[in-house]
Parts: C-alpha cells; sequence; structure tokens
C-alpha cells in the first residue's frame, strides 16, 4: 500500500506526443501516457486524446518518474543544512518522483514514531514521494539491532547505518539473516575503517601531494568481499550503497555471476569526477593547486581507472542502478580546511543532467540510464512489494512521470537550487539534457 | 667575499603569497637566494635594521608551536622594521572558538599587511588566502608545505656547494608526513638537483610515480642511497608514527636509516648534512655527526633568518599579483 | 658629455678631493648601486696615481631604504652592499652617477648610519640635474646639466654599458 500519502490529483492528466521510454516494458514508442486518479490509466498512441487535461510533450523522452533510493533529507535534527519540503523540492527540479531518505538524522530513524513522524511530515509538506529508510543498529551505534520488523510495518522500506560502515561482521551476518525472514534489504556504506584511518580522500597521488590522509581503495573492497560473503552464507538481500572502486566491481561481478543477492548503487559523481577533482576545480592555472572542498565526498572521488569501471558496471549491468546520495551542506561546513569540512554533494538537481553526459558521449545508452533511475533501484530494495508498479508506466502504477529534454542546454547555477545544500563541485558546468517536468501521484510538481 | 658580478636576469615577482615552493620559475628561485644574499649582508651590519617595511605590521599566526621558526620570522620582520605581532593558538581553544577565517578576518580587521602563518591541517593557508586581502606566507601546513625551509635549505646548498643542477640531495626519514620534504623536492627539482628519498615503506608517501610529481627516486635502503649524496638531509622523527603502526620500534630505525659518521663516510666528501631542526640527537642524527665539520645545521638557522627577510621584500609590493 | 669629458671630469674631481680634504688619510669612497660603483672605483685609482695611497672602496645598495618604495610597482633587484672598513671617524664620500630629487642620497645616509659613525660625509656626482626636492648638495661635480622634468639623462660607463657617455634623453610625443 503506498503509505505516501500525498495528495494525488484526482482528473485525467494525458502527457501527449513525447517518446515514451519504459525500459520494464521494454517500451520506446511515440505517445501519450495517460493518468488518473493517481494512477497510470493507459500508455500507446493517443490515448490521451479526450483527457481533461493535457500537456504537450513532443520533443521530450516520457518516462517514469525517476526513483532516489540513497538521499539526505536531513530532518529531524539539521534543518540548517535541509528539510523535507526543501529536499522534496530539489527532488522534484531533478526529475525525481520517489526518495528514500537516509536515516543519519538527529535523533536517528530507529524507531517506528520517528519512522512514522518522517512519512507524516512528507505528507504535509512532500513535493514529491518519501519512503523513510531505518536504521540498522539502534541509535546507529553498530551494536544492537533495531525492531525490524515493527519498523517495517511503520513505513521503513530497508535498513541502513548509512554514513557508518557496519563494522561488526557478526552483526551484519545477524542483521541479514533477519531481515531477509522480512524479504528486506540492508544497504551498508562500505568501508573499512582500519584501512580508511582518518583518510578525508583518496589514497592516491593526489593525496600525497596534498599532503592529506587518504584512504586506499582496498579499504572500500574488502567490506564488499565480506558483504558478499555474508549474503551467501545468510541468503539475505545486501545492497552495496555508493560502490566506487574498480576491484569492488570486480567482486561484485563475480558475486552476481553466482546469483548471490546482492546489489548495487553508483552516484553521479562517482561516474564523472575523479580525485583531481580535489585538488583543481576546472580552469586553475598550471601549478597552483588548492583544496577543494566541494570535491569532498564518502566515498572519495578515486582515479580515472575507478570511474571507468563505474562506467562500464553500470552499463553492464554490474551495478544495478544510479543513487545520488544527495548530502546536503550548509555553507559553513564546507567553508573551512579541508579535514575539518563536511563530506557531501548536493546532487538531486543535478544526478540526472549529468549522467545525461554519458549517453552523449555514448558510454550509456538512453534505456540503460532510464531504467537505473527507475525500475532498477525499485527492485534493488523491492520497493514495489510495496508500492506496485512503482518505476514503471504500467497501466495501475502510480501516477509518477518525468519528461526529459535531451537538448536542453543549462548551466549548474547552485545559487538556484531549491535544495539548501549549494555544495557541489559542479557548479559552473555546462550541461546537455535535463527534466522539464515532473509528475508526482499525476500532479505536476514542477515544470521548467 | 665575493661581490656579485652581474644583477639576475630582470625575474620578476608576481606572487602575492607564498604558500609552496611549487608555483616558482627557477628564475623566482634564484631571485629569492640572490635577495638573501643581500639581507644576509643587512644582518651583518652593525646596525642590522632598514626601514623597508616600517609601518607594517606582520602577524604570526601560529595553530602549532614552534620556537625557532618563528622566532626566525619575527627577527625577519623587525630587521625589514615592521612591527610584529605573534598569536599562539591552543588546540583546545579552537574547537569551541572562532573559525580559522574568522580570526583571520579579525587581523585583517586590525591593520595587519602580512600573515606568517603555521598551521596542522594542510591546506588551511590555501583557504585564507582565497578569503583575505593580506599577503599570506605559509610557515607550514600539516604535511603539505613549508616553502621557507625549503628555501632556505636551497640558500644554504647555494653558498657551499654553487649550481645545484645535478647534485645528488638525499633525504631520509618520515617522507610521508614531511613538508619539509615535500618543498625540498619541488624546489631542488626545478633547479635540477637529483633527489632520493629514502626511509621505510610505511613512511613513504604512495603514488610518486603518478600525477604531477616531479621525477624522484626512491630508496629504502640509506647505505646504498647515500653513496656519492652531496647533501644529506635527515627528517625529524616523531615518535607518535610508533604508535600507529608505522614503525617496530625506534631501534629498528636507529639501525636502518639514522646518519653516522659511518654512513656519512659513504656520501661526497664535501657532503653537507642537513637538518631542519630541532634534531632529536640519537635517532635520525648519531650525537657525533650533529655538530661534525660537514654538518651546516646551525647556519640553516641563520640563513633562515635572511631568507625569511627576502620573502616579506619580494612579497610587500604594490601590484603584486596572483598566487 | 664624452668620453673624454668623463675622463677629465673625474680627474678634477679627484684633485678636489685631495685639496679639499688635505689628503686622502682617512677618506673611504663608498659608490652606489650601480654607476657610482666603478666610478668610485675609477676616482680611487686616479687618487692612487695622484697620491700613491690605497683609498679603501665600498658599495652600497639604498633598496631597503627608499621612501618611494609604496609608489613603484615591482621590488628593485637588490645588491649586497660592501663596506671593507669601518668607517667610525673616517671621511666617507659618496659617490653617484646622477644627482635629481636628492632622495637616493637621503637613503644612502640613512644606510651608512647602519655602518658606523663618519666623520664626515660628502658627495662627489658625476652629472648634476638640479631639481632637489630636499636639502642635499654634492661637494663635487662633474657637470652641471639643467633638465626639465620630463628629460632624462643617461650614463653609460665601459664597466655596466661597455662605453662611456652622458647623453641627455628628451621625450618621445607622448601618446
Amino acid at each position: 500500500m503506498d503509505r505516501a500519502r500525498f495528495q494525488t490529483g484526482r482528473k485525467q492528466l494525458a502527457i501527449r506526443g513525447g517518446r515514451i521510454v519504459d525500459p520494464s516494458q521494454g517500451l520506446d514508442m511515440v505517445g501519450d501516457v495517460l493518468l488518473a486518479h493517481g494512477r497510470v490509466v493507459a500508455v500507446g498512441p493517443n490515448v490521451g486524446r479526450e483527457a481533461e487535461e493535457a500537456i504537450d510533450a513532443r520533443g521530450l523522452v516520457v518516462c517514469p518518474g525517476l526513483v532516489d533510493i540513497h538521499c539526505h533529507l536531513r530532518e529531524p535534527g539539521m534543518e540548517h543544512k535541509e528539510t523535507i519540503q526543501s529536499g522534496t523540492m530539489a527532488a522534484a527540479r531533478g526529475g525525481f518522483t520517489t526518495v528514500c531518505c537516509m536515516p543519519n538524522t538527529e535523533p536517528p530513524l530507529d524507531s517506528p514514531a520517528l519512522v512514522r513522524w518522517v512519512l507524516e511530515r512528507a505528507g504535509q509538506v512532500g513535493v514529491v514521494r518519501v519512503l523513510p529508510i531505518a536504521s540498522l543498529t539502534r541509535g546507529r551505534r553498530g551494536e544492537e539491532l533495531v525492531d525490524m520488523a515493527e519498523l517495517a510495518q511503520a513505513g521503513a522500506v530497508a535498513f541502513s547505518d548509512d554514513g557508518n560502515p557496519v563494522v561488526n561482521a557478526h552483526l551484519m551476518r545477524r542483521a541479514l539473516e533477519y531481515a531477509s525472514m522480512l524479504g528486506m534489504t540492508v544497504i551498508d556504506h562500505c568501508e573499512d575503517p582500519g584501512l580508511a584511518a582518518g583518510g578525508v580522500m583518496h589514497e592516491g597521488w593526489v593525496s600525497a601531494r596534498l599532503g592529506l590522509a587518504g584512504a586506499p581503495a582496498e579499504a572500500e573492497e574488502v567490506m564488499v568481499a565480506r558483504d558478499i560473503a555474508l549474503a551467501r552464507l545468510t541468503g539475505g538481500n545486501v545492497h552495496i550503497a555508493h560502490v566506487s572502486t574498480r576491484w569492488a566491481l570486480v567482486h561484485l561481478a563475480w558475486a552476481k555471476g553466482q546469483g548471490l543477492p546482492v546489489t548495487a548503487e553508483v552516484t553521479p559523481h562517482h561516474l564523472l569526477l575523479t580525485h583531481e577533482a580535489v585538488m583543481c576545480p576546472s580552469g586553475e592555472g598550471p601549478g597552483a593547486i588548492s583544496y577543494n572542498t566541494s570535491a569532498k565526498v564518502s566515498p572519495p572521488l578515486r582515479t580515472p581507472d575507478d570511474v571507468a569501471a563505474c562506467q562500464q558496471a553500470l552499463a553492464q549491468g554490474t551495478i544495478d542502478c544510479i543513487a545520488t546520495d544527495h548530502a546536503p551542506h550548509a555553507q559553513e561546513d564546507k567553508l573551512c580546511e579541508f579535514d575539518m569540512a563536511a563530506p557531501g554533494i548536493s546532487g538531486l538537481e543535478t544526478a540526472l543532467g549529468l549522467c545525461l553526459q554519458l549517453v552523449h558521449q555514448e558510454r550509456l545508452s538512453l534505456h540503460r540510464l532510464i531504467e537505473a533511475m527507475t525500475a532498477a533501484p525499485v527492485r534493488a530494495l523491492g520497493l514495489d512489494r510495496r508500492i506496485p508498479g512503482l518505476g514503471t508506466l504500467r497501466p495501475g502504477a502510480p501516477a509518477d512521470v518525468t519528461a526529459i529534454d535531451l537538448e536542453r542546454e543549462w548551466t549548474v547555477d547552485p545559487a538556484s537550487f531549491a535544495s539548501r545544500g549549494k555544495n557541489t563541485p559542479f557548479a559552473g558546468r555546462r550541461l546537455r539534457g535535463r527534466a522539464v517536468l515532473t509528475i508526482a501521484g499525476g500532479r505536476v510538481v514542477w515544470r521548467e | 667575499m665575493q661581490e656579485k658580478a652581474t644583477s639576475p636576469q630582470a625575474a620578476i615577482w608576481r606572487h602575492r603569497h607564498l604558500l609552496d615552493v611549487d608555483v616558482l620559475s627557477p628564475q623566482e628561485l634564484m631571485l629569492v637566494l640572490d635577495t638573501a644574499d643581500a639581507m644576509r649582508e643587512v644582518l651583518s651590519r652593525e646596525v642590522p635594521r632598514v626601514p623597508t617595511l616600517r609601518g607594517t605590521t606582520v602577524v604570526n599566526l601560529f595553530y602549532e608551536p614552534s620556537t625557532r621558526t618563528r622566532a626566525s620570522f619575527e627577527l625577519a620582520a623587525k630587521a625589514l622594521g615592521a612591527d610584529v605581532i605573534n598569536i599562539a593558538v591552543e588546540q583546545s581553544s579552537v574547537r569551541k572558538g572562532e573559525s580559522l577565517l574568522d580570526t583571520v578576518r579579525t587581523i585583517e580587521a586590525l591593520g595587519a599587511r602580512v600573515l606568517v602563518m603555521r598551521h596542522w591541517q594542510s591546506g588551511a593557508p590555501y583557504l585564507v588566502a582565497g578569503h583575505t586581502t593580506m599577503h599570506v606566507i605559509n610557515a607550514g601546513d600539516g604535511w603539505h608545505a613549508h616553502p621557507t625551509q625549503a628555501l632556505l635549505d636551497l640558500y644554504t646548498m647555494r653558498r657551499h656547494l654553487g649550481e645545484l643542477h645535478g647534485r645528488k640531495v638525499v633525504i631520509v626519514g618520515d617522507i610521508a608526513h614531511s613538508r619539509v620534504a615535500r618543498s625540498n623536492l619541488w624546489a631542488l627539482t626545478a633547479l635540477g638537483a637529483q633527489v632520493v628519498l629514502c626511509g621505510p615503506p610505511t613512511l613513504m608517501p604512495p603514488g610518486l610515480r603518478e600525477g604531477s610529481w616531479p621525477s624522484v627516486e626512491v630508496s629504502y635502503n640509506l647505505d646504498e642511497a647515500i653513496e656519492g649524496a652531496d647533501v644529506v638531509m635527515a627528517l625529524r622523527l616523531q615518535r607518535e608514527r610508533m604508535v600507529a603502526g608505522l614503525l617496530p620500534s625506534l631501534r629498528e630505525y636507529v639501525r636502518l636509516y639514522q646518519v653516522d659518521e659511518k654512513r656519512l663516510r659513504r656520501a661526497s666528501p664535501t657532503a653537507l648534512l642537513m637538518h631542519p631542526g630541532p634534531v632529536n640527537e640519537g635517532i635520525e642524527l648519531a650525537p657525533e655527526v650533529v655538530r661534525c665539520a660537514q654538518s651546516v645545521i646551525d647556519e640553516q638557522v641563520t640563513n633562515g633568518v635572511a631568507v625569511r627577510m627576502a620573502v616579506l621584500y619580494l612579497l610587500t609590493q604594490r601590484g603584486g599579483e596572483g598566487g | 658629455m664624452t668620453e673624454a669629458d668623463i675622463r677629465r671630469a673625474l680627474r678634477r674631481i679627484a684633485h678636489e678631493i685631495i685639496e679639499r680634504n688635505k689628503g686622502v688619510a682617512e677618506v673611504v669612497l663608498v659608490g652606489m648601486h650601480t654607476r657610482g660603483v666603478p666610478l668610485a672605483h675609477r676616482l680611487a685609482q686616479i687618487l692612487r696615481e695622484f697620491e700613491g695611497q690605497e683609498v679603501p672602496v665600498g658599495s652600497l645598495d639604498i633598496g631597503l631604504h627608499r621612501d618611494d618604495l609604496p609608489y613603484r610597482g615591482t621590488r628593485p633587484t637588490l645588491h649586497r652592499s660592501h663596506i671593507p672598513v669601518d668607517i667610525d671617524h673616517k671621511k666617507v664620500i659618496l659617490v653617484d652617477d646622477v644627482l635629481y630629487t636628492g632622495r637616493s642620497i637621503r637613503a644612502a645616509l640613512d644606510a651608512l648610519m647602519d655602518y658606523g659613525r663618519p666623520a664626515q660625509v660628502q658627495l662627489a656626482v658625476l652629472v648634476d640635474r638640479g631639481h632637489r626636492e630636499l636639502p642635499i648638495r654634492a661637494d663635487y661635480v662633474g657637470k652641471n646639466v639643467p633638465t626639465s622634468r620630463q628629460e632624462e639623462v643617461q650614463v653609460r660607463l665601459q664597466e655596466v654599458d661597455g662605453r662611456d657617455e652622458v647623453v641627455l634623453v628628451r621625450p618621445q610625443g607622448e601618446g
């Protein structure tokens, strides 16, 4: 049952004449999408001819509303960075109609009451659907498991201590066993704290040059390998958050080959930026270095080889889906010494535009991109069991639609973000392609 | 004593700050050294004072304790007639107090023109330089850079060895955590010296063969590396490294990497022994070599004042652009 | 001035120095960078010729003492100053190529004081072009050359420029 409880449109709305791409149905055709009572009624040529209300989508790509299974809305507790309202507005502007919010709020979402609070709040002020992810352990302390069944009943769609890795292998094992009973997924932020040892960026020649402590790629790899083994042991679903390294992907590919219940996501910034972005924001003079805190993120930006590996893995399906890991921060959290700066990139409003660059460069097909932002994330967390049809345009699916103008040129301007977080290393970048229309629950929530 | 025969070819200093030596061309490096020559002479006068920076306030903002560097900058500024204010910040007070940028803004509002700063976090001076109209001199940031140390080391080497092109300089110690090693690496390779970094693998920075590092040799064996060296520079070893699991014990380190008489004999007979100070006698240097004939460690300190005077002189010009 | 003019002027100045100071005992010549230095050496040589005595020669870079630095752009390149003898109680004769506003001389006096306390300081210049801004005068002048402020007096010396001459440069049409 759809617990989003936000207002759905009652009347008929047709999005007409666009190129409809729904990878879940293998659809790619010109036609109309007809919506009514908050649901998809039909998809096909001219099905919207008689609709009460119509939007002309000729020249646009029309697809299921984008789904982001990893973002940080900061509410409750850190409203100076973001609120559910500003975050969902940012999501709408980025073409997203469903977002899953991570539980590292203050207090963390480790109780049914808090999960219900988030859902209510989202129902009141949210612009798009919000599905809460509960923490895996009480207080995110990594010691005791939360009441998973009760949290699931309250509306949590997955479990994660994101921000923190699940350090204790025994605990991860038990978590997976328990979650598997509920058919739910544990999302792990894979970073071995011993190896990462206080690193504030990727350990490599850039960190050495800048004199910053680095975390080697192996800090991610060893925990990915561990989680894969535990998934095999328990049969529980593991989803690897924001994977970023070639060697983790090697393990992942093997795991999938073995049919193990492991999925993974990648962020747009790990598909496009390398650790050099920390040292030289684009256009700096020769020799002059800088310490670019807007490029500080966890996991850190990696080497060109890792980026290439991520692009390939996404295209091939070793990485299931794209997730933004939208991490808004206040200006003062970034305007400080690199070691002290908060890691994270405000990404909801740029995710699609950035990933379309890969499509333009022919490293990714449009189909695969849309799949990676609609049906695939839904599948990874099993969200369609709660909300049938989510991430698709099948009849009966929620009336979530995104229209994309593939050729629309625009410049990333953080000052104009709806998100309170203006922290992005992509500021000033010229992009081609963006969402120009977002419909959530049958209502237009954003139109360019 | 020789008079300088020709004035340096019109190298014009165009940097507003001195954050690291990696942005200095060979001509600019030589300009600093030649200017330091003139400054050294000033220091030898009966009244070692010139009015060049009269009316200018120089602030030493030190987030890390330091006796010699701070005193050196203070003497340099005063020799040029400037007023000096020293601010030492306790690490504990930072947590609850002003942010770095707030502190810098206050200093600027008080009328200071030059900010000499030392900070435990790499990159801190870069952050500051982007948010102030003062001239910023990096007196050491984290592991990253210590430009004036490299310049005074270069100056010391030049006084004894003359031309530095092709000279073999061995830097031994905790390279990974050393801003002195990094800055020296940039300065020496810019002048065509051959640099060998020596130390255990656990104390070497990663990725030295990649990216925009200058070309450098790495060796784990000091006996081999020190063969024929023109300069042997030992770095201070911090005891915290043992705790961090980077070194098994001091005894091991001493056995493998201490510069003693025997090892020093393998270097060139005119080799210089250098150390940024303060020396852990008996650890990175055997006691008998600290004051041996080849040691220029004390001279480094003297030269430091002249070099810092030169830097202050060159930075504080009107219209100096860039960083 | 031609090469011959310069030679004659220096010889005359040397005579005047000897006369005024009743010999060259206690005299120290200090040339001001850049061209005052070779001029000082030449004077010392002439004095040696006339009096059979060595007169010590030093050099002074006043770059650190100038008062016009805030109004310039880049810093002037510094040269090492070198005063080889103790100047206490001595008669120091500053030697420069052109005397103009007098500010360089004031800076030189400042610098000299940091080396000691001379009994007297005198000034010898090859050319005096007028336009003093401070109460400074030369004791020995090679040639008085009245100029306008826009003009420039260029002194070239064998040791620095490869030839000896003094030329008056009038400004080009200013754009």
